[in-house]
């Protein structure tokens, strides 16, 4: 497998050609040569965590968690704030380096030869958006694929096809992100997230700052479309009905542990812990209401 | 083919015989006063009839600056006064050193001096010649008889170990009404009758237009300044005929004719060159063009000093800015560096330039290109650092290597304080380029210091004015550049 991982990182660094291309195809297939070895690692979860810790300081965030993730599921980090959801988050991006432990991402461990490749698969959106002030809508959405050697007018095709998806109006992408709302602006955080029909989506309280209207709106395409694009989906979310609207599979964690990992069925009737059933009455609510 | 190849071998020849053959111009330097630049001009003048090629590179400083440029090799010659070789160049020279003694101590040095041209121009003490008559006083020594006498001296000269106080020990004089004031002044309190005597130099303008006597040194308290030029050594080697040129002026400029110049200069506005032509009996040259024509070629080297200066600043800065904002330790070295180099005063920088690149633009140049580095280092690293760190992470996360963030995301989001740090040091340049006339540059500092030198306010402001409009253009320029170069995006403020 280690070799697998060597050969693809090499492949990936010396073959420009074959990143420019490889990610042409539909669900984060590659170029020819390496689609041999990607199926060697195809049956391993999307991400592993063995053992991670991280800290900052004095303060734990993330305390020995092993966890798998597997392709085409969509789960939910859920935990108060300070539980290390959006550490975990940031783990599993390479944005952080775990102090102990290992996280392995498609079979392979992220380190630092692999990390761009890896990334470049991953689709990744943040509470406000992340979209870059002085690039227009187009601009943001173009950014890596015309690093990556795609032509305008792929990019424009592409661009039109996810307006489409996510309901933005075409018109938009010639705005700027300050000239959209609050809404419009997470549409396009997500199109910039997808462009590359990467294989794995982070969302990290990708609908936090929005008002409750645009929000639900949100969570209902958002749901249609993980359903249909069939994507291994991780969602970072405080917000426990979002989480049991959106995920089959919800991870409660509490100060840097797993607290309990299971479907919102099976947390509602036998919660681990006090925590956890006071953490879900919060949420009790939405999806009992008529 | 090979005949035409024949040709061009031939050619090439002769221009390079013809271009060995002639010589390089004589390089005469002189100090920034009225005095040294006419005998400068002199001898430029003096050259050229003898059909020597010569350039005179005028106003360069004091006498620091020059010696080092004639040691150095910047300039050839330039005129000099034999105390201050004594008292400055050579300070373990005895005080009576003969010229023979000073030739002596200069040839090791590569340098050569001449005979003397003839005037002294030394510290003595004047008064108005109705009074001194009426008193009977002809030297120093004559005033003992009148200790009520109020006197008046430069503060320079009430300081001097060699001034005031050498002077009262030497002549035991008994005045107790003594005062120290700015030099000029000191003559119009003198005309006024506020004071009776003061110090001055032999040549001063001065004298003669307030009919001053000069009382004589006799104890010989102030050391001889015989006017001389000194020469490289290696001028007499290359071009001897300049230097019989030169040795000719020897004893040919006395006291009264040199007073004369500097009064036409100082007090008739008459210009050096057209003093120095007169004295040697030639054509009054044609004026130096217009106001128009020395606008012109004064902002043609300005703009070369600030353009070329900021534009390698801009080089080195912008990856230095980037570097400190990449690596946080570095970073500190690096700030710490640009701004001990904005800390040396900016004369001083223009000064130590002088050994690394000799006289003219280029030290001005690398003077400016050091002052130039803080603002944009400063602000390349402010611009970066400050960019929300969540626009940092999704390009990171995206998958982009490091140069394309660079590129597209840092830098655009950067720029805006980049430029403004550019602006900063544009404008700081333009004023601060004004002192590259003390060592030779041009420049708008050209007319400022001449006009300092001559007391004359219009010469000043023909350089202060085109010097301030220049900063206002650079700034309105950057503002305009930053205007147009921020995206729509950036112009409002946004929540992102």
């Amino acid at each position: 497998m280690d070799e697998i991982c060597r050969n693809r990182a090499y492949a990936w660094r010396w073959r420009p050609g074959a990143a420019a291309h490889g990610y042409d195809a539909r669900m984060g297939a590659r170029g020819r040569k390496i689609t041999g070895e990607a199926a060697d690692t195809a049956d391993a979860p999307m991400f592993e965590l063995l053992g991670v810790r991280k800290h900052y300081g004095d303060s734990i965030a993330v305390d020995g968690i092993s966890l798998a993730f597997a392709r085409g599921v969509v789960t939910a980090l859920i935990g108060s704030s300070g539980s290390g959801k959006s550490t975990l988050l940031r783990l599993l991006t390479g944005l952080l380096r775990p102090d102990a432990g290992e996280v392995r991402f498609d079979g392979c461990s992220l380190d630092a030869a692999t990390l761009r490749q890896a990334r470049q698969r991953m689709g990744y959106v943040i509470q406000e958006g992340g979209l870059f002030p002085h690039r227009t809508v187009l601009g943001n959405l173009s950014l890596l694929p015309v690093h990556l050697g795609w032509s305008g007018a792929r990019v424009l095709e592409r661009a039109r096809e996810l307006a489409v998806r996510v309901q933005l109006p075409e018109a938009l992408l010639q705005r700027y992100p300050s000239e959209l709302s609050g809404g419009q602006r997470q549409r396009v955080a997500l199109m910039r997230a997808l462009m590359l029909d990467p294989p794995v989506l982070l969302l990290d309280e990708p609908l936090g700052a929005l008002d409750p209207i645009v929000r639900s709106e949100l969570q209902e395409q958002l749901a249609d479309m993980f359903a249909e694009l069939d994507k291994t989906v991780l969602l970072v979310t405080h917000d426990v009905a979002e989480a049991a609207w959106l995920a089959s599979r919800l991870v409660l964690l509490r100060d840097g542990r797993v607290e309990q990992d299971g479907s919102f069925a099976q947390l509602r009737q036998s919660p681990a812990s006090t925590h956890v059933r006071r953490f879900l009455a919060s949420a009790r609510s939405l999806p009992e209401a008529p | 083919m090979r005949l035409l190849l024949a040709l061009v071998l031939g050619l090439a020849c002769m221009v390079a015989v013809a271009y060995a053959a002639t010589p390089p111009p004589v390089r005469i330097g002189s100090k920034a006063f009225t005095e040294s630049v006419v005998l400068g001009e002199i001898a430029r003048l003096d050259l050229h009839e003898h059909g020597i090629d010569a350039v005179h590179r005028r106003s360069l400083g004091g006498t620091r600056i020059l010696w080092r440029a004639l040691r150095h090799g910047d300039i050839d010659v330039y005129p000099e006064y034999t105390g201050t070789i004594v008292q400055e160049l050579l300070p373990d020279t005895p005080r009576g050193a003969s010229l023979a003694q000073l030739r002596a101590r200069l040839k090791p040095l590569g340098i050569g001096m001449t005979a003397p041209l003839g005037f002294e121009d030394s510290y003595a003490l004047g008064m108005r010649t109705r009074l001194a008559q009426k008193l009977g006083i002809s030297t120093i020594s004559d005033l003992r008889a009148h200790p009520d006498l109020a006197l008046g001296f430069s503060n320079e000269f009430m300081d001097r170990e060699d001034g005031w106080k050498r002077l009262k020990r030497v002549y035991r004089l008994p005045q107790t009404d003594v005062r120290g004031m700015d030099h000029a002044l000191a003559y119009r309190a003198l005309a006024s009758g506020a004071i009776v005597v003061t110090d001055l130099y032999t040549t001063d303008a001065e004298i003669p237009y307030y009919h001053l006597r000069v009382l004589r040194d006799d104890r010989h308290v102030f050391p001889a300044y015989r006017a001389v030029y000194l020469y490289r050594l290696d001028l007499a080697q290359r071009d001897p005929g300049a230097l019989a040129v030169l040795e000719h002026l020897a004893g040919r400029i006395d006291v009264a004719a040199m007073q004369r110049m500097n009064a036409a200069v100082k007090l008739d506005h008459a210009s050096e060159t057209a003093v120095a032509a007169r004295f040697l009996g030639l054509p009054a040259p044609a004026t130096r063009g217009g106001l128009v024509h020395r606008l012109l070629l004064r902002s043609g080297q300005h703009l070369i000093l600030v353009g070329i200066s900021l534009g390698l600043a801009i080089v080195l800065a912008l990856p230095l800015g980037i570097v400190a904002a990449r690596w946080q330790r570095l970073g500190h070295a690096v700030m710490a560096l640009t701004g001990v180099l904005q800390t040396v005063p900016s004369l001083a920088m223009f000064v130590f330039m002088i050994p690394l690149f000799g006289i003219g633009a280029e030290p001005a140049i690398a003077a400016l290109f050091f002052y130039s580095l803080l603002p944009i280092v400063r602000n390349t690293h402010a611009g970066l650092r400050g960019i929300d760190p969540a626009l940092l992470e999704s390009a990171a996360v995206m998958g982009l290597p490091a140069h394309v963030r660079l590129l597209q995301v840092e830098l655009p989001l950067a720029r805006r304080s980049i430029l403004a740090g550019i602006k900063t040091a544009a404008v700081i340049n333009v004023g601060t380029a004004t002192l590259g006339a003390l060592i030779g540059a041009g420049g708008y500092g050209q007319p400022i210091l001449t006009g300092i030198r001559l007391d004359d306010l219009g010469l000043i402001l023909e350089g202060a004015i085109p010097a301030a409009v220049l900063a206002l253009v650079a700034q309105g320029l950057f503002e305009a550049l930053e205007r147009a170069w921020t995206p729509r995006g950036l112009r409002r403020r946004t929540v992102h």
